[in-house]
């Protein structure tokens, strides 16, 4: 069992919180012992069944799980390669992936007897998800979003509002996700008593990487059942976006120990890697650094400054990137790659008219690179793409980018 | 001993607690920092917090975010802040200074280089915001074996059973949060403090400056009763901020450090 451990991809983190030298806990002494108390609760309740009998049902109830693997006949043509296969997390309540966490974390707040449960969103979708769930659990909700998000997202802001849940327009610092971020952290620091921060991904310290990632880990665990049910083995190859990378951890962290599964991860590229910095693609534009709790690549100036992400999509548009992503890169279990906010917007349109599935900007620069490489591939090779979250909300982003008026 | 312990022994000789003022490197613009920076002394100041601006200070309220964004914008760099403080020592030997910031700047820089380039400008102690005794490692002992002193923040969560962790590897003194909050926020409140302080002190053995939300005089007076050292940052930032000239903002010091040694 010992050498199994030690050959797997899949033991971490360590008991610092560490995926090699990435993780770790890199907060104020003020938070530390409600981290603390938070890994406690959670390795609890990790063992519980009761804990995950009450999840299973309102996945299943509530959430509409397990989501389909579906099977895209019209894309797989257009490529003429492989088999292309979406995983359609899109279908969720609420429209994306991030439900999947909230609710883990919520039953986790719910069990320590917090009342108060902040958030931070970019886009808004993990805010939308996290207002829904404290709604259903007669909740307070407070999301904090960078004013400039909050003006580009209308549509998100007042859904959080009609949930019940107040939001924050943070105009500190540069005014977005990263900002909203570390004004969710300082009311934390503020209101150590009666509040939880539930976190949209799969950074922060620990133990939120490897909690979210547990929550989200049922992505992956139903589509290699899926698969099995409907190709009868593993599938080759696995795509999906990152912007912190929690879809792309639940997809991937199931299949990390199959050796024959190539495993790709998607950065936004914005107007593409190169010196001007004008993209949110950590890994592949960036180098290890300390934010928010953690060790990982971050997008940062030669004096260890953090700077401004950018890509069409604002749920990519961070200059960090989860620490285990940052470990499996170092590794070299996972490939990472860009794609520009051009071929992403080129895959929304290919996405809408060939399936008939709007996604979200995320996705599509997933699709986007599935568009690069099933091509080269065989009519027997499966690929799944995480279709994770639906495009409604990128609607008037979108517009803007072709130039329409809605 | 170091520049640091000799002024916490003379304080308690004196019998009076220490004056800590924090302003931020660079800000407004590195040449009035330094202005301001050097008169601290004279303003009454015993021990100097020098800031080592961040984009990203999750500790911090609004003033010092600002001040930083401020610093960087004017180009401040974790290189300008030691030359900075290497300016300072040339003129002055004894007044200790402490670099107060958060790690990236530093990790960044490469913490053995870090290590050697302040010790050499004269610096005597780091806090790190973002380093918890849980990530001792990654600089705190480094930085003793660098001959540099390793501030601890103890904060109102710091409960009986991690006091002795908080104290392990720390040295110079030990700085107290007074409030759950971030800086420049709440107002401390003496009453509570007053026991937290004696806590600490006894676990520690070392001196317990007392900050985040000390912003008057009197409150300086009032914390000054019962701490070894009281911490005023934002208050001051704030002046700077507002543009006032170095003299005004030094005005300001001096009633701050005249209201702490008159608390006994």
């Amino acid at each position: 069992m010992a050498s199994d451990r030690l050959n797997s991809y899949r033991a971490g983190p360590d008991e610092r919180g560490r995926f090699g030298d990435f993780g770790g806990r890199f907060v104020s002494e003020t938070l530390m012992p409600l981290i603390l108390d938070l890994e406690k609760e959670y390795e609890r309740a990790k063992t519980d069944p009761t804990f995950w009998a009450e999840m299973d049902d309102l996945w299943t109830h509530y959430v509409g799980r397990p989501s389909p693997l579906y099977f895209a006949p019209r894309l797989t043509e257009r490529f003429g390669g492989a088999k292309i296969y979406l995983k359609r997390d899109e279908l969720n309540h609420t429209g994306a992936h991030k439900i999947n966490n909230v609710l883990g974390q919520i039953l986790l707040a719910r069990r320590m007897g917090k009342t108060r449960i902040i958030a931070e969103t970019g886009a808004g979708q993990h805010g939308v998800a996290t207002a829904t769930v404290c709604a259903r659990f007669g909740l307070k909700c407070i999301v904090f979003m960078g004013a400039t998000d909050v003006a580009r997202q209308r549509p998100n802001v007042f859904r959080m509002k009609l949930l019940g849940a107040e939001v924050v327009p943070v105009t500190s610092g540069r005014a977005t996700l990263k900002d909203a971020m570390n004004e969710a952290l300082r009311d934390w620091v503020t209101n150590v008593r009666d509040t939880f921060y539930c976190i949209g991904t799969v950074a922060g310290p620990h133990p939120y990487p490897a909690m979210v990632r547990d929550f989200q880990s049922i992505i992956g665990k139903e589509t290699k059942a899926q698969m099995q049910e409907q190709e009868g083995r593993l599938p080759d190859t696995l795509v999906a976006c990152i912007g912190g990378g929690s879809n792309a951890m639940g997809l991937f962290h199931p299949f990390l120990d199959d050796a024959s599964v190539r495993i790709i991860g998607v950065e936004a590229g914005g107007h593409g890697v190169d010196d001007r910095m004008e993209h949110a693609a950590s890994l592949t534009g960036g180098r290890p650094g300390v934010l928010h709790g953690n060790r990982t690549y971050l997008l940062q100036d030669a004096d260890g400054q953090i700077l401004e992400g950018h890509s069409i999509s604002a749920g990519l548009d961070y200059p960090g990137i989860g620490p285990e992503h940052s470990w499996l890169h170092d590794m070299g279990r996972v490939e990472y790659v860009s794609v520009t906010d051009d071929e992403a917007l080129a895959a929304f349109r290919l996405s809408c008219e060939t399936e008939g599935i709007i996604p979200a900007l995320e996705p599509a620069h997933a699709l986007a690179h599935v568009a690069k490489i099933a091509p080269g591939l065989p009519a027997d090779h499966l690929l799944v793409m995480n279709m994770c979250g639906r495009g409604d909300k990128d609607i008037f982003t979108v517009a803007e980018a072709l130039g329409q008026e809605l | 001993m170091s520049r640091l312990t000799d002024r916490f022994a003379a304080l308690k000789a004196e019998g009076r607690p220490a004056f800590v003022a924090y302003v931020m490197a660079g800000d407004p613009d590195p040449e009035t920092a330094f202005a301001i920076m050097r008169g601290l002394p004279g303003a009454g100041v015993d021990v100097i917090e020098l800031g080592l601006p961040f984009t990203d200070p999750m500790a911090d309220g609004p003033a010092i975010q600002k001040a930083a964004l401020r610093a960087l914008d004017a180009g401040e760099t974790l290189k300008g802040v030691l030359a900075m403080a290497a300016r300072f020592r040339e003129a002055d030997k004894t007044t200790p200074i402490v670099l107060m910031g958060y790690f990236n700047p530093i990790y960044s820089h490469g913490v053995p280089a870090f290590l050697a380039d302040a010790k050499a400008a004269g610096v005597d102690g780091l806090i790190v915001v973002d380093l918890p005794p849980e990530e001792d490692e990654e600089l705190c002992l480094p930085a003793a074996e660098a001959g540099l002193h390793f501030i601890r923040l103890a904060t109102p969560t710091t409960d009986d059973a991690r006091l002795p962790m908080v104290a392990r590897n720390t040295s110079g003194f030990v700085y107290y949060v007074s409030i759950t909050g971030i800086t420049g926020a709440a107002e401390a409140n003496a009453a509570a403090v007053a026991p937290e302080v004696a806590r600490i002190r006894a676990a520690t053995g070392l001196p317990v400056c007392v900050g985040f939300g000390v912003r008057t005089p009197e409150r300086a007076r009032e914390i000054g009763k019962v701490a070894d050292g009281v911490v005023v940052g934002s208050a001051i930032v704030e002046k700077i901020g507002a543009g006032e000239s170095p003299e005004a903002v030094l005005a300001f010091v001096r009633s701050l450090s005249d209201g702490a040694k008159g608390a006994r």
